[in-house]
C-alpha cells in the first residue's frame, strides 16, 4: 500500500484544542440523507477517537428515517463523555448542501460548519410543492463565520467511487481535530472492508489536502 | 490500545452480554431499536437463535429453553412486550430454571414507533425485576447481572433499554471468556410450572415473597449507587435521583449535585432512597416519559420534596438542555430558601410561571427572526418509499379507487404521506384486517369499499387470527397481503415465508396463499404488483365481490431484488405533455426541474411501474442498453 502523506495547516487544530480546554468536550452533528453513509462515518471517527486515547460516544437514528429521510448522527469526544446526544454542535458535518439548515438551532455563534456541495432533492422538490434553497452558504454566514463548503463528489469520483464522499468529508474534517493521521487511518481499517479500504484511504487523505484550498 | 476495549452500540454490548453470560438460546422478533441484538448475537456462531413469527412466540420458545436449563434471552421493541405480554404476567408466578431475561426497547420520542409507551410498569405490574443501562459497557455488565439475579431469585428478569442505549455506540471493555457452566437439569414440578388455579393461588403467594427479598436486594446492589460526591463530607441540600439514559444528561447538567443512580428500578431500593433523600431539602428526579420513579418516591416519602413532572415533560427524550433550564430556575430563584417557608404547591405553582416565560422547556426552542426565517427555505425531506418498492403501484391504484385504505405496520405505512396519501388508518400489529370488518359490520355504506393492506412478515406475526376473524364472521372485504418476501422495514430479516432461518438453515418456506385457503377464503388471487394493469383490474373485481377475498401482490423488496436492472428507463421529451402525472406515484428516481420532467438513473431501479402509469407512453425502456 503507498505510503500516504499530510500536509495540513496546524491553525485549523487549534479550534478543537481551545473547544476541549474550555469544555473538556467536543461535539459534533453529521447531517445527512438516508443512504449516504452516516454511519459508516461516525463510526470511523468514533475509534480514531479511541485509539486516540479519548472517552467516546456515538448517536445514530436507524428505522423509518433511513428510507430516504433526513438523518443525522452525533459524536462526542473528550476526557469523559456523558449524553451522546448534542443540543449545541462545536462542529456540524453535512454530507448534503441544504441539510446544515435543518440543524441552525443547534448552531452557536463559534460553531464550524463543513458541508458537502452535492445535492440530493427530497421528493417535496421533485414534486414541484417546494423549492431548493439558492443561496445557501449565505443563510449559513448569518450563524457562523466559518463556513466551509467542499466539492467531496468531485473529489470522490477522482478517487474512484462517489460514495466515498462521506470519508473524503472526514478527511477534511480530520485538519480541525486534535487526531493523529495514525489513528484515523486505524480506524477505516478497523471499519472498512479490505476490498474497498485503498480507496477509502485515498479519498481520506484527498480530503484531508483540500484544506490548502482555503 | 488494548485490544479488549472497543466501541460498542447498546445492542452490541447486550449481544456481547449474552456471550459472556453463557447464554444458550436466544429468540426475537424484529423491531426498531432492538432488533440489532438478536442479529448481533447470531454473528457470535455460538448461541442458538432464531427470529420468531412474533413477540409472544419468541418469549413462550424462550422460556421453554429456560425450563429444560438453558440460560434464554429475548428480544423486541416496547410495543412488543404488550404482544408478549400474556406469557410475561404468568412467568413471574411460575418461575425459571436456566435464567431468562427479556429485553424492552423503549423508543422515547418515537424515531420508529407508533407510540412511546413506557414499559418499566410492565415490570412493576409483574413484579419482576427491571434493571436500566445507562450506557453501553453497563448494557453487557447488566446482562450478566441478569442472568444471576434470574437464577438466584427464580424469576425472568427485564432489561429496559431506550433508542439512546440501544443505538448509542459507548466504550466497552470486553471480559475475557464465555461462562461455560450455565446449563441445569430439568426436573418435573408440576406445582411450580402447571398454572392452574389451584398451583397458580400459591405461586402468588411465593412471588410476593420473592418480591420482599429483591427489596433487600435492590438495596444492598452495587448497580444502585450514589455518585457525583466531590467531597463526600459535604452537606448538599439538593439531590437528584435518575436512571437509563437520563442519568448522562443528568450528570452533565448537574454538575454540583450528589445523583442517586438507580440501575436496578423495580424493587426501588428504598432503604437508600430513604438514606439519600433524609437530609435534603429538594429532590429532583430525572426521568423521562412517565412518572415512574418520582410517583413511588413521592408516595414512600410523604415529607420530601420532589421535582420531575412538574418541570419536565411527559413526552418526548430529555435533553441536557432543558435540564440546565431547571438547573438555572434553581439557582436564580433562590429555591432552597423558598422551599423552606413554602409548600410544595407553591414551589409547582412557581415552576408553572417560570415554563410559561421559558417556551423552549416545554420542546419549542427559543424564538429566533433569523433562524426562523431560514428553517422556512428547507424543503421537508421524509422519509419515502425507494425507488422501485413494490408497494407504489397498490397505493397508486388504491388512492385513484378512493376506497378506505386499513394499513398496518411496515415500509407500507409510508404511504401515509403525500403524494400516495393512501391510509386511513394504522394502529398496531396486524389490526387494519380486523379493523376492516369492523367497518363493514358498523356501515352498510363501506361494504366493497374498504381494504386492508398488510405486510408479509406482520401478516405471519399477528394477522392470521383476524383473516380467521373475517372468515368466521362472513365478512366481505378485500385483503391485500403485500408479500415482498422479507422482513424489509427493520433491515430485511427472514420470515416464515422466506424459507430459511436466522442461523441459515433452509426450513419449509410458508406461502401465504396456503394459509389462506386453509382458512376458508375462496377467492385468491397472486399478482405481480410491477404489472400494474393487471393489479388494477384484479383489485377492481375483488372489490366488487361479495365475498372475502384475498390478493397477494407477490414482488421482491426492490432493495434485496438485484435481478431487474436490465433495462434503462427515460422520459421521452418529444412525447412527454408534462402532465405530472409519473411524479404523482412519488418514486424518488423521478424529477421535474426546469420544467421538465426526467428519470435519475443513479437511483432508478428499472421497475417499470412509472412508464405503465404515464398515459402518453412517454417512459420508454432502453433494452440494448449495456448495463
Ligand atoms: S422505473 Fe420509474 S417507477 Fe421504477 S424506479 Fe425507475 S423511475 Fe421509479
Ligand atoms: S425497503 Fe423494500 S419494502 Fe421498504 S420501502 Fe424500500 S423497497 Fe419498499
Amino acid at each position: 500500500m503507498k505510503r500516504i502523506t499530510y500536509n495540513s495547516p496546524d491553525k485549523y487544530k487549534a479550534v478543537s484544542d481551545a473547544i476541549l480546554k474550555e469544555t473538556g468536550t467536543i461535539s459534533v452533528l453529521f447531517a445527512g440523507v438516508g443512504g449516504q453513509g452516516i454511519l459508516l462515518a461516525t463510526g470511523i471517527m468514533a475509534r480514531a477517537c479511541l485509539f486516540e486515547g479519548f472517552d467516546v460516544k456515538v448517536s445514530e437514528v436507524h428505522g423509518m428515517a433511513q428510507r430516504g429521510g433526513s438523518v443525522v448522527g452525533s459524536i462526542r469526544f473528550g476526557e469523559k463523555v456523558f449524553s451522546p446526544t448534542i443540543d449545541f454542535a462545536d462542529f456540524i458535518i453535512a454530507l448534503e448542501e441544504s441539510e446544515p439548515l435543518r440543524y441552525v438551532d443547534n448552531l452557536k455563534k463559534d460553531s464550524v460548519l463543513i458541508y458537502n456541495t452535492y445535492r440530493i432533492y427530497p421528493t417535496t422538490v421533485y414534486g414541484g410543492s417546494c423549492n431548493y434553497p439558492g443561496n445557501i452558504r449565505e443563510m449559513l454566514l448569518k450563524f457562523t463565520s466559518d463556513v466551509f463548503p467542499v466539492d467531496a463528489y468531485k473529489i470522490a469520483r477522482q478517487q474512484g467511487k462517489s460514495k466515498a464522499m462521506n470519508v473524503v468529508l472526514l478527511g477534511f474534517f480530520s485538519n480541525f481535530l486534535p487526531i493523529s493521521t495514525d489513528s484515523w487511518e486505524n480506524a477505516i481499517k478497523d471499519i472498512v472492508s479490505p476490498t474497498i479500504l485503498e480507496i477509502n484511504l485515498n479519498a481520506f487523505k484527498a480530503g484531508r489536502n483540500l484544506i490548502n484550498n482555503f | 490500545m488494548e485490544k479488549d476495549v472497543v466501541i460498542l452500540t447498546g445492542n452490541e454490548a447486550i449481544a456481547l452480554g449474552a456471550h459472556e453470560a453463557g447464554v444458550g438460546f436466544a429468540s426475537a422478533y424484529p423491531g426498531t431499536p432492538s432488533t440489532e441484538i438478536l442479529e448481533n448475537i447470531a454473528r457470535s456462531g455460538n448461541i442458538y437463535c432464531q427470529w420468531s413469527t412474533n413477540e409472544k412466540v419468541a418469549l413462550e420458545v424462550a422460556s421453554g429453553a429456560s425450563l429444560a436449563g438453558r440460560r434464554a434471552i429475548v428480544a423486541m421493541k416496547h410495543v412488543g412486550l404488550n404482544v408478549a405480554s400474556d406469557p410475561f404476567m404468568t412467568l413471574a408466578y411460575t418461575g425459571v430454571n436456566g435464567g431468562l431475561v427479556i429485553i424492552s426497547a423503549d423508543d422515547p420520542g418515537m424515531h420508529s414507533s407508533q407510540n412511546e409507551q413506557d414499559n418499566r410498569y410492565y415490570a412493576k405490574m409483574a413484579k419482576v425485576p427491571l434493571l436500566e443501562p445507562s450506557d453501553s459497557q453497563e448494557c453487557k455488565d447488566f446482562i450478566v447481572k441478569a442472568f444471576e439475579i434470574s437464577e438466584e431469585y427464580d424469576t425472568p428478569v427485564l432489561l429496559r433499554t431506550t433508542t439512546r442505549i440501544s443505538h448509542s455506540g459507548s466504550v466497552v471493555k470486553k471480559s475475557k471468556a464465555r461462562n461455560q457452566e450455565t446449563a441445569r437439569t430439568y426436573s418435573k414440578d408440576s406445582m411450580k410450572y402447571v398454572m392452574i388455579p389451584a398451583f397458580a393461588r400459591n405461586r402468588h403467594k411465593i412471588l410476593l415473597e420473592k418480591f420482599e427479598k429483591l427489596k433487600e436486594f435492590s438495596d444492598k446492589t452495587d448497580i444502585n449507587k450514589i455518585v457525583n460526591l466531590k467531597d463526600k463530607k459535604s452537606f448538599c441540600k439538593i439531590g437528584i435521583i435518575s436512571s437509563g439514559a437520563c442519568f448522562q444528561y443528568a450528570s452533565e447538567a448537574f454538575k454540583d449535585y450528589p445523583i442517586l443512580k438507580l440501575g436496578m428500578t423495580n424493587p426501588l431500593p428504598f432503604g437508600l432512597i430513604e438514606d439519600f433523600v433524609s437530609d435534603k431539602s429538594l429532590i429532583i428526579v430525572v426521568e423521562e416519559l412517565e412518572p415512574f420513579l418520582e410517583e413511588q418516591i413521592r408516595a414512600s416519602f410523604l415529607n420530601c420534596k420532589v421535582i420531575g413532572k412538574s418541570f419536565l415533560p411527559g413526552y418526548g427524550e430529555l435533553n441536557v438542555e432543558i435540564l440546565k433550564s431547571l438547573n438555572k430556575f434553581i439557582a436564580s430563584e433562590n429555591i432552597l430558601e423558598f422551599i423552606h417557608e413554602h409548600t410544595l404547591k407553591d414551589l409547582e405553582n412557581k415552576i408553572k410561571k417560570f415554563k410559561e416565560k421559558n417556551s423552549y422547556i416545554s420542546g419549542n426552542k427559543e424564538k429566533n427572526d433569523i433562524k426562523d426565517s431560514v428553517k422556512k427555505t428547507i424543503p421537508p425531506r421524509p422519509p419515502v418509499l425507494c425507488a422501485g418498492c413494490t408497494h407504489r403501484p397498490v397505493f397508486h391504484i388504491l388512492k385513484k379507487l378512493k376506497v378506505m385504505v386499513m394499513g398496518d405496520i411496515g415500509c407500507y405505512t409510508l404511504s401515509v404521506l403525500p403524494p400516495l396519501d393512501s391510509l386511513d388508518s394504522c394502529l398496531c400489529m396486524g389490526a387494519g384486517v380486523g379493523q376492516a370488518l369492523g367497518i363493514e359490520k358498523a356501515n352498510d355504506n363501506y361494504k366493497n369499499k374498504v381494504v386492508s393492506v398488510i405486510g408479509d412478515s406482520t401478516f405471519f406475526h399477528s394477522g392470521i387470527t383476524s383473516l380467521i376473524d373475517n372468515v368466521f364472521n362472513r365478512g366481505t372485504g378485500l385483503v391485500i397481503i403485500l408479500d415482498n418476501r422479507v422482513t424489509a422495514m427493520t433491515g430485511h430479516q427472514t420470515n416464515p415465508g422466506i424459507g430459511s432461518t436466522l442461523m441459515g438453515e433452509d426450513t419449509h418456506m410458508i406461502l401465504p396463499e396456503e394459509i389462506v385457503k386453509a382458512v376458508g377464503v375462496k377467492n385468491i388471487r397472486i399478482v405481480d404488483p410491477y404489472d400494474v394493469d393487471l393489479l388494477e383490474r384484479t383489485i377492481k373485481e375483488e372489490l366488487n365481490r361479495k365475498e372475502l377475498s384475498v390478493i397477494i401482490c407477490r414482488q421482491e423488496c426492490a432493495l434485496i431484488n438485484q435481478k431487474q436492472i436490465l433495462r434503462e428507463f427515460y422520459i421521452d421529451e418529444s412525447v412527454c405533455k408534462k402532465c405530472g402525472m409519473c411524479i404523482r406515484i412519488g418514486c424518488p428516481a423521478i424529477g421535474y426541474e426546469n420544467d421538465k420532467y426526467f428519470i435519475n438513473q443513479a437511483i432508478c431501479t428499472s421497475c417499470g411501474v412509472c412508464s405503465q402509469i404515464c398515459p402518453w407512453d412517454s417512459i420508454k425502456a432502453n433494452e440494448e442498453n449495456n448495463l
